[in-house]
């Protein structure tokens, strides 16, 4: 039964009303429309991706009914889940028995299809790759109707493009990946203080055999302390680390209380002064606090779920994150220019990170990550940010860089395809000769002619 | 008392939301569970997920409720007597088409009402001649209660499946069979996709679940939702002159 509904991504902007239904689980070899009584269809788990990505108005189709874990290898690690399976879900029921998984973004709100359609990064990139690296196989809802088990040996080409593609090729109903082994939900994490942007790169190139590393970087500080960072390393902790009563249940972490922010912060609360007193602040309160700390990976990878809703903090008009991948070579500089501007237009933002990007994926079309480093950064939408946004662009295609899919809601189709060069074409074609282009359409997908 | 291990319950409808959402609180408790229907395809899967969520064990059994002379085959055919019984069958279909035609309408009341209510009678049989603590948990709805230009062919098989269980339990008042009826009114649930539920109405099928298991260890017979309570006790109270001309 179809519904209509209102609906927005993370950024709260764009928001479009969509006609809205429930997606059907159904096993590899089925066939049924993908697209129910609608000109087109997009599936939309727990709408984490920032902008547009996951609205179609014609039919958004909602992962509720696909949430089942289907097996599980207790072993090898190996999973199977329907895509509507939340991270969160995953992380309640596999982190006690010791098993996390190997890739996971910076919330846990987001659903296995999810973490599949933006072949999403953590702060493990450098190591283990992006969450496309682990799937084995997939089954896609594809345009003619058929559930297809894809995987690199079988239907190659549409799994290399479904990662990464933003739900475009298909629905994603089910995903094979390997969790990996942990001994205990701890963290152990030490930061690691960057004075300026040179020492922020360098602590990153210093640890490149570290697990987990990502940085908060102050993006209004100017001068020689343009780019002052907090480097956060972190690893898994080992049974040999913990002691007393964690160690006797490494497993057992506290429950963390959770806020949700109440409602829109009103528009003067986020000005350069308030987030300039934070950011003085924060960085001097990491600076002072570089030991080993023993962290619970609730808090450690997830801090911002603790706040539900966080995402109403920039006010009611809602906002644009711009996360950009920019080449090694090229990254400092880009940097470097892209923090002159953010400051001399004095529209910083508080969550702003800063990664070392390992070996990209040219074969997946649509994957984001390039070897280099990422920034993202969160401005409320204005036209001013909008401004601002577009000169960082200039920045990035200058670089030869690219932007997020998953968080973007307002690049123009020759950013995309400055950024993502002749995979653009090739996703394009491959959508036609499956027929995708006339039974899956997003709004994304529009905007960037997809 | 046995253990829960030891009692095994039977779902019958498992892959309606509420079942599913009941199934996997008694497997919490862990119980082992048979899920019954007619898409085992879909079934296996929901197995899968709870046995490997709850470390229960979970089975699965084709069961078509509109079968009516094969209900005591199926029964007879399942590894073991059910200890529980929850029967979640139903279809709601489209009002006006049910009213027109008269295979869907047939359909409805079978499916809502004749189909589960024979199941439930041979279950109920076989339970109580087993001598051992059983129950069964029937889902009705409040459309039951009184009959609306809205949904009355649903909401007549689900009285007369209503007034069936109010009829066993009295039969069965004094001996070990627990019988409770549930009535649900709006849940969000697969069933309801699309409609414009009220929220201060609405529960969730997790919510539900809850409320039922409380009404269950607590031997109630009858379980509304408190607020839906409140509602189908005005609306049973509005005199049928004036019912008649309302429109809701």
């Amino acid at each position: 039964m179809t519904a209509s509904q209102t609906l927005y991504g993370w950024g709260r902007w764009p928001r479009r009303d969509c006609a809205t239904d429930r997606l059907a689980a159904l096993p590899e070899g089925a066939v049924a429309p993908a697209a129910p009584a609608a000109p087109s269809a997009i599936a939309r788990g727990l709408g984490r991706s920032y902008g547009d990505a996951s609205l179609n108005p014609d039919l958004t189709r909602k992962s509720d009914g696909c949430k089942r874990i289907l097996s599980f290898d207790a072993e090898t690690g190996d999973i199977v889940t329907e895509g509507g399976v939340g991270l969160h879900d995953l992380l309640d029921v596999f982190v006690p028995r010791g098993w996390f998984p190997p890739v996971t973004p910076g919330s846990k709100f987001v659903t296995v299809a999810g973490m599949v359609a933006s072949d999403v990064h953590g702060k493990n990139h450098h190591i283990s790759g992006s969450f496309g690296d682990h799937v084995h196989w997939l089954d896609l809802h594809c345009a003619d109707g058929t559930v297809r088990r894809c995987s690199s040996q079988d239907h190659a080409d549409l799994f290399r493009a479904t990662i990464g593609g933003q739900g475009l090729t298909g629905h994603i109903l089910a995903v094979a990946f390997r969790m990996i082994a942990i001994e205990s939900a701890w963290v152990t994490q030490r930061t690691e203080v960057a004075a300026d942007l040179d020492e922020a790169i360098a602590a990153f190139e210093s640890n490149l055999d570290a697990t987990y590393s990502v940085a908060w970087i102050d993006c209004l500080a100017r001068g020689t302390s343009r780019g002052r960072s907090l480097v956060h390393i972190g690893e898994h902790a080992t049974l040999e680390e913990l002691k007393g009563e964690k160690r006797r249940k490494p497993f057992a972490i506290p429950t963390r209380r959770n806020l949700t922010m109440p409602m829109d912060a009103p528009g003067w609360a986020l000005n350069p002064l308030s987030i300039r007193a934070f950011n003085e602040l924060y960085y001097r309160k990491g600076a002072a606090a570089t030991g080993q700390q023993l962290v619970d990976y609730d808090s450690y990878f997830y801090p911002l779920d603790a706040i539900r809703e966080w995402n109403r903090l920039y006010g009611r008009n809602g906002f644009a994150q711009y996360q950009c991948a920019l080449p090694l070579n090229t990254a400092r500089d880009a940097l470097d220019a892209q923090l002159t501007a953010i400051s001399e237009a004095g529209l910083g933002s508080f969550l702003a990170v800063l990664k070392r990007f390992g070996a990209g994926a040219p074969d997946r079309l649509l994957s984001f990550p390039m070897e280099g480093y990422t920034l993202a950064l969160d401005f409320p939408v204005s036209p001013r940010s909008l401004v601002l946004m577009d000169r960082l662009d200039e920045i990035t295609v200058a670089a030869r860089g690219r932007l997020y899919l998953a968080k973007d809601s307002r690049m123009t189709q020759a950013t995309f395809e400055a950024g993502y060069g002749p995979a653009v074409d090739t996703f394009r074609a491959l959508r036609k000769e499956s027929g995708a282009d006339q039974v899956f359409h997003s709004l994304l997908s529009r905007r960037l002619n997809l | 008392m046995t253990k829960p291990a030891d009692q095994p319950v039977l779902v019958l409808g498992a892959s309606s939301d509420i079942a599913r959402a009941v199934a996997v609180d008694l497997a919490k408790r862990g119980h082992p569970l048979m899920l019954a229907g007619r898409n085992t395809e879909s079934l296996e899967r929901d197995a899968a997920d709870i046995a490997l969520r709850h470390e229960v064990e979970v089975t699965v059994h084709h069961c078509d409720v509109l079968d009516t002379a094969g209900h005591g085959a199926f029964l007879d055919g399942l590894p073991t007597l059910p200890a529980g019984l929850i029967c979640a069958v139903g279809l709601l279909g489209d009002q006006d088409e049910n009213a027109a035609q008269v295979t869907l309408r047939d359909k409805v009341i079978a499916s809502n009402f004749t189909g589960p209510v024979g199941l439930i009678e041979e279950a109920a049989a076989r339970m109580h001649a087993a001598g051992a603590p059983g129950w069964i948990i029937g889902i009705g709805s409040v459309a039951g209660d009184r009959g609306r230009a809205k949904n009355y062919v649903y909401g007549a098989a689900k009285a007369g499946f209503a007034e069936y269980l109010s009829g066993m339990r009295q039969k069965y008042n004094g001996t070990k069979l627990h019988i409770l009826t549930v009535k649900p009114g709006f849940v969000r649930t697969a069933m309801t996709e699309g409609m414009d539920l009220p929220g201060p109405l609405t529960s969730e099928p997790d919510q539900m679940a809850r409320g039922i298991l409380r009404a269950l260890d607590k031997r109630r017979m009858v379980y509304y939702d408190l607020k839906w309570l409140l509602v189908m006790t005005i609306i049973k109270l509005v005199p049928e002159k004036i019912f008649a001309r309302m429109k809701f």
